[in-house]
C-alpha cells in the first residue's frame, strides 16, 4: 500500500494524506474481488467512499486509485462524471424533487420552489443544520406517481407542496419516515453503503407495488382478463424463425445500419422503423442506428 | 380472441411479499429455469427467436437474434448484462417490475446467461432507486442459497455468478456501450461500433445486453412456448408488454397488454384524461420519441404502426398532457435534460443541446423571433444522425415534432411577450390548497 505517497504529492489538503479506516479498506478490496476485472468496482467503491466520508473526498479518490492501480486523475474523471457523486458533504437526507417535464408540469416545479423557500436553500445546497440537501433530480422512473420526491433515493409518491414541507419538517425533527414504496428512511450515508453493495436489512419493508403499478392488474382481475391459456396454443405450429429476415440479413443490417440511418435522416421516420432514434434507454441499440 | 389486458410479467405483483423467493416459487417461479437447464443452449436461442420477442428497451431489435450473434466455441468468456438503468423520461416499467418481482428478472437472467453460455452476469441498475437495489440484492442472496445461482446449478454442471451493480446517476448509461464503459469503471461514454458488443463488449468479450423487460419475458416463453407468446400482439410485434400511462389522466399506472393496443383503448380502460380537460399531446415511448396528438389516438401501439405515424414505440411510456400544458415549456424542460445528460463526447450533442436550450428559453420567455424556429430546426438537422449516439438524436425529437404540431403556440409566445399559460393550472393541486398550505407553514415560507 502506498496510499500516503501520491496523496502527499498531489493533494493540497494535509487531511488527504490520511488513509481510510482499515475496515473500509478491507471492504473496498472486497468490492474489487467481486468483479472479473477489478476496475469494474470503481462505481461501487465511490459509493462506499461517500458512505464513509459524506462525499467523494480527495483521500477517497487516492485510496481508490491506489487499490485499482490507476491514477487519481482517472478516478477523479469518473467521480466528476456521475451526478450521484458529491464533492461537498451531503446532509443526512438528500431530498430530490423531480423537475423533469412530466413531474414539473404536474407540480414538481411548485414543490421545488416551496422547498427552496421553506428550507432557505437553493438547488444542491444543504440546510445550516446539516440535515437536508435539496436538489432537483431528473426522471426517476415513477411517472405514474407524479409529482415525485426522492429522499435518499426512496420514493415519495404523489406529492404536493404541503406534503413535501411536512416531509422535510419530519426529517429535520428526527421523526421516523417511511417511503411510499420503500423502507423506513435511513440516512444518506447508510443508503450509499447499500448502493455500494453492502445490503442493510430493509429489503422486506414496504409494499410490493403501489396502486398505480397495480392499476392494469386490478382491472384485468375485475374483468377476468388474462393471458391466453398455454394449453390452448397449438404446439405443433412453431412460428416462423422471425419476421425481420434471416440472421445473416440481420447481421449485415447491423453492420450497415449506422450508414443507413445517416442516409435516411431526410426521410420520414416511418421509413426507419428500426434504424431511427432509439432512446438511450434502448437496450437493443444494436437494432437502432448503430446495431 | 386474446383479452384486452394480459398480465404475465405483472401477474404476481399483488401477491403477499411478491419479492420473496418463496412467493415467486409459489406462483410457479423457477420452473422455467429447471426446464431450460435440461435443454440445449442453441435450442433456447431458437425458442426466443421463434417467440419473436423484440427488445423492450426502446429499439425493438429481435432478442433471440441478438443472442445468436454471440460467437460460440470461441474460448472467450461471455457476459450477460441486464440494462436496468431505466431513466428515459416517462419510462417507469422496469422499476416497478424489479421492486415487486425481482425474481422474474433474475430467473430470466439465469436462463438467458445459460443460453448464451455466459458464466457471469450483471444487472446494471440505476443508483437512484435504493429500494429496488435492496430487493435485487436480497433476491440474489436467496438464489445463491437455493442453488439457482453459483456452481453446478441444480446439478446441471452450469455455473453462474450474478452481480447487482448500482450506477451513479447518468442517463447516458442506458445506452448500451456507455453502460459497458461505466461497468468497466469508466465515464459512461458510448463506444464506436463496430466492434459490436456481441463480439467485443464487456472486457472486449462477447456480451449480450438486454433490457429488464426483455429478459423478464424469457421465463414465460420457456414455460409456455414460443407460439403462446406469439399468439399475442400484431403481425410483427409479438407478445405482451407493459404500457406505462402517466400525466393528466384519471388512472395512471402500468397496463400489461398485447402489443398493438391503442391509446384510445388504454384511456377508456383507465378513466380517460382528467375530468374537464382534453388530450393535447403525448409521447408514445418516452421523451426521445416524437410527440403525437389526439389525431393519433387510434394508432396501434406496436413498433410498426407508431413508426408509420412518425414516432417510435420506444419504451411505451405514454406521457399524457392536457390543454393546460405549455408545449414550449415541456419541450424546453426535456431539452434541458438532454443538455444536462449529454456526455460531452461528440460535438453535435454537447454543443447542440446547449444552443437548443438557449434558443428555446428565449422563445419561452417571449424574447425570440419567428426565425428562431427555423434555427431550432436547423440545429436539430445538424444533431440528428450526426451525433455519436442516440442521445443527441433523441434530443431533437420533442423539438421537431412540437414545432410540426404546435408552431402556432411557439408564435403565441412571441405575440404574447411570454408564456401565455398559467403553470398552476397544469398541476394536480388547486391554487387555494397551495395558499392555505403556505399559511400553515410556520417558518416563513412563502414567496
Amino acid at each position: 500500500m502506498t496510499v500516503l505517497e501520491p496523496a502527499a504529492t498531489s493533494s493540497p489538503h494535509p487531511a488527504a494524506t490520511l488513509s481510510l479506516p482499515d475496515s473500509t479498506l478491507a471492504e473496498l478490496h472486497e468490492l474489487v474481488s467481486r468483479y472479473p476485472q477489478g476496475r469494474s468496482a470503481l462505481l461501487p467503491m465511490l459509493h462506499l467512499v461517500q458512505s464513509v466520508e459524506g462525499c467523494v473526498t480527495a483521500r477517497g479518490i487516492e485510496v481508490c486509485a491506489d487499490i485499482l492501480e490507476i491514477t487519481a486523475a482517472e478516478v477523479s474523471a469518473v467521480a466528476t462524471f456521475y451526478t450521484m457523486y458529491k464533492r461537498r458533504p451531503v446532509g443526512d437526507y438528500h431530498v430530490g424533487v423531480c423537475t423533469n417535464t412530466l413531474c414539473a408540469v404536474m407540480g414538481g416545479d411548485a414543490i421545488m420552489d416551496r422547498l427552496k423557500s421553506h428550507l432557505d436553500v437553493g438547488n444542491d445546497e444543504t440546510t445550516d443544520d446539516g440535515r437536508i440537501t435539496l436538489e432537483h433530480v431528473e426522471c426517476n422512473a415513477a411517472c405514474d406517481y407524479a409529482p415525485v420526491v426522492m429522499v435518499n433515493w426512496e420514493f415519495f409518491d404523489n406529492q404536493t407542496p404541503e406534503s413535501a414541507v411536512r416531509l422535510v419538517d419530519d426529517l429535520r425533527a428526527g421523526v421516523e419516515v417511511q417511503a411510499t414504496r420503500g423502507a423506513r428512511i435511513c440516512n444518506w450515508r447508510e443508503a450509499e453503503r447499500v448502493l455500494a453493495g453492502f445490503p442493510d436489512d430493509r429489503a422486506d419493508e414496504g409494499p410490493a407495488a403501489g396502486p398505480a403499478s397495480l392499476a392494469g392488474l386490478r382491472l384485468a382481475r375485475a374483468r377476468n382478463w388474462q393471458a391466453p391459456d398455454p394449453d390452448a396454443t397449438d404446439e405443433t405450429t412453431r412460428a416462423s424463425v422471425d419476421s425481420a429476415g434471416s440472421q445473416v440479413d440481420a447481421a449485415e443490417r447491423a453492420d450497415t445500419s449506422r450508414g443507413e440511418s445517416e442516409a435516411k435522416i431526410d426521410q420520414s421516420p416511418a421509413d426507419t422503423a428500426e434504424s431511427a432514434k432509439p432512446s438511450p434507454d434502448a437496450d437493443e441499440e444494436t437494432a437502432g442506428k448503430d446495431a | 380472441m386474446v383479452d384486452t389486458l394480459t398480465p404475465v410479467l405483472s401477474d404476481n405483483w399483488d401477491q403477499d411479499r411478491a419479492w420473496r423467493l418463496s412467493a415467486y416459487e409459489r406462483s410457479g417461479g423457477y420452473a422455467a429455469l429447471r426446464k431450460a437447464l435440461g435443454e440445449k443452449q442453441d435450442d433456447l436461442i431458437q425458442l426466443v427467436k421463434d417467440s419473436q420477442l423484440r427488445g423492450r428497451g426502446g429499439a425493438g431489435f429481435p432478442t433471440g437474434m441478438k443472442w445468436g450473434f454471440i460467437p460460440q466455441g470461441d474460448g472467450k468468456p461471455h457476459y450477460l448484462v441486464v440494462n436496468a438503468d431505466e431513466s428515459e423520461p416517462g419510462t417507469c416499467k422496469d422499476i416497478p417490475l424489479m421492486l415487486a418481482s425481482p425474481h422474474t428478472l433474475i430467473e430470466g437472467a439465469i436462463i438467458s446467461a445459460y443460453a448464451i453460455r455466459a458464466n457471469f452476469a450483471f444487472i446494471y441498475v440505476r443508483g437512484e432507486v435504493l429500494h429496488v437495489v435492496r430487493r435485487l440484492q436480497r433476491a440474489v442472496q436467496e438464489c445463491y442459497l437455493a442453488g439457482h445461482l453459483g456452481n453446478d446449478i441444480h446439478g446441471s454442471g452450469y455455473d453462474l455468478d450474478l452481480v447487482i451493480h448500482a450506477g451513479a446517476g447518468a442517463y447516458i448509461c442506458g445506452e448500451e456501450t456507455a453502460l459497458l464503459d461505466s461497468l468497466e469503471g469508466r465515464r459512461g461514454q458510448p463506444r464506436l461500433r463496430p466492434p459490436f458488443p456481441a463480439v467485443a463488449g464487456l472486457y472486449a468479450s462477447p456480451t449480450v445486453i438486454n433490457n429488464v423487460e426483455s429478459i423478464a419475458s424469457v421465463p414465460c416463453i420457456v414455460n409456455f412456448g414460443a407460439d403462446w407468446f406469439a399468439s399475442m400482439g400484431t403481425e410483427k410485434s409479438k407478445g405482451m408488454t407493459l404500457y406505462s400511462l402517466s400525466g393528466h389522466v384519471v388512472g395512471p399506472g402500468q397496463y400489461e397488454a398485447p402489443l398493438g393496443i391503442t391509446l384510445r383503448e388504454l384511456l377508456e380502460l383507465s378513466g380517460g384524461v382528467r375530468p374537464g380537460h382534453q388530450l393535447k399531446f403525448w409521447t408514445p415511448g418516452g421523451s426521445s420519441t416524437p410527440i403525437l396528438t389526439a389525431e393519433h389516438l387510434d394508432v396501434p401501439l406496436d413498433y410498426e404502426a407508431v413508426a408509420a405515424a412518425g414516432s417510435m414505440l420506444g419504451t411505451k411510456a405514454l406521457q399524457i398532457f392536457d390543454e393546460t400544458t405549455c408545449v414550449v415549456r415541456a419541450v424546453l424542460r426535456w431539452t434541458e435534460f438532454y443538455k444536462h445528460e449529454s456526455c460531452g463526447k461528440c460535438t453535435p450533442c454537447r454543443e447542440g443541446t446547449w444552443w437548443l436550450v438557449q434558443t428555446l428559453q428565449r422563445l419561452e420567455d417571449g424574447e425570440g423571433t419567428e426565425s428562431d424556429l427555423d434555427m431550432l430546426l436547423d440545429l436539430c438537422d445538424n444533431i440528428l444522425g450526426r451525433s455519436f449516439c442516440a442521445l443527441g438524436d433523441g434530443a431533437t425529437s420533442p423539438i421537431t415534432s412540437s414545432i410540426e404540431f404546435f408552431r402556432d403556440e411557439y408564435i403565441a409566445h412571441l405575440t404574447h411577450g411570454g408564456c401565455p399559460f398559467d403553470p398552476q393550472a397544469a398541476t394536480l393541486f388547486p391554487e387555494p390548497a397551495r395558499l392555505s398550505g403556505a399559511t400553515a407553514v410556520t417558518s416563513g415560507a412563502g414567496v
